[in-house]
């Protein structure tokens, strides 16, 4: 089992020929298929921040939630980002990311919530211990 | 041998099915990742670290959201028409910009520039929609200094803004040397480059359309 190094070589040049990466991924379809997911959840997001269907307090979560959604259909879609083995490293990446915006994010929210509870106005903090 | 080849490489792009030398390119088997796929790992490296930034940012302005220091709140200033407008704007621009992909794959001179001037308009049309808000909130007195919230939203949707200038002065660059220099292999990675930008603008707007303004018109 010997490979053909004719054949990479060729492989080689057809790849950095400078088509987009993307190339055997990208057609209309897959763009086109994308931006009609992203229309959709548009269109849910906004409605949903007009609705009164939804119970007020739950409306940030949803909206949250249809974000994340649709930063994913564009990751898939518009970024090609694939379980392909010449994207595994671009998965990694993107997971260790994340670990760092969820620290940054909610860790900030989280301590300063807490801060701004216990530094509270004196009046108010007055009012809590009546 | 050769024709084994050619149909394990039609049906198993990767080679994932076989074992030995056989190995995906950069896993093992047939010499280094291409230039391209390095390349583009290494502008997505760039990509994840300004997505830190912007978290930094978007948790600024989650903390601050609620210091409004006697001043408006988000719902009294959020126009959500304009957002959904620049939204639309923005979606529709990153579409052209994978149009553009599509149109350099194929090396056709003519749609990869249509394309391109379709995705740049889209973004300009956004641009000085933002500006039109920012002009406006700062003659009716809430600019930037008026309140810590109004602070961190002016940082946190101008740095966007900023990006997406930057992003349509590299567009311009990018149009002038397809024409110029035609495609060849290190502009086709430039413009990968760019595309990913571009995504990527269209990605944080979508946190900050949803996190922000309509976010903001609800509280």
């Amino acid at each position: 089992m010997t490979i053909d190094p004719d054949g990479h070589d060729l492989e080689y040049q057809h790849d950095d020929l400078g088509g987009a990466s993307d190339e055997r991924n990208a057609s209309l379809g897959t763009y086109v298929l994308g931006l009609s997911l992203a229309i959709l959840l548009t269109l849910a997001s906004f409605w949903v921040a007009k609705t009164d269907l939804i119970y007020g307090p739950g409306i940030p979560v949803a909206l949250a939630t249809l974000a994340v959604a649709q930063m994913g259909i564009h990751l898939v879609f518009f970024l090609h980002l694939t379980t392909a083995p010449d994207n595994t490293n671009n998965v990694l990446a993107l997971a260790f990311g994340l670990l760092i915006v969820g620290l940054v994010v909610f860790g900030s929210v989280w301590i300063m919530a807490h801060l701004n509870y216990n530094l509270m106005p004196t009046q108010q903090l007055m009012q809590m211990q009546r | 041998m050769s024709a084994a080849g050619a149909t394990i490489s039609t049906s198993d792009p990767y080679r994932l099915g076989s074992r030995g030398p056989n190995l995906a390119r950069g896993h093992g088997g047939g010499g280094p990742a291409s230039k391209r796929v390095v390349v583009g790992y290494g502008f997505w490296l760039f990509l994840l670290s300004d997505i830190v930034i912007f978290a930094c940012l978007f948790a600024t302005y989650a903390v601050l959201s609620d210091a409004t220091a006697g001043g408006p709140k988000a719902r009294d200033i959020f126009d959500l028409q304009r957002v959904a407008i620049e939204t639309a704007c923005l979606l529709a621009s990153s579409f052209f910009c994978g149009i553009a992909t599509i149109a350099v794959a194929r090396r056709n001179q003519i749609l990869t520039q249509a394309a391109l001037i379709a995705t740049g308009l889209l973004g300009l049309a956004f641009i000085l929609l933002e500006a039109s808000e920012f002009a406006a909130l700062h003659a009716q007195g809430d600019g930037p200094t008026r309140s810590a919230f109004l602070t961190a939203f002016f940082t946190l949707v101008g740095c966007h803004g900023v990006h997406v200038t930057a992003g349509l002065l590299w567009l311009g660059t990018m149009m002038a040397q397809f024409y110029a220099k035609g495609f060849r292999p290190d502009i086709g990675r430039r413009f990968l480059c760019f595309s990913m930008f571009w995504h990527f603008l269209d990605i944080v707007w979508v946190a900050i359309f949803s996190l922000v303004y309509l976010v903001g018109t609800r509280l």
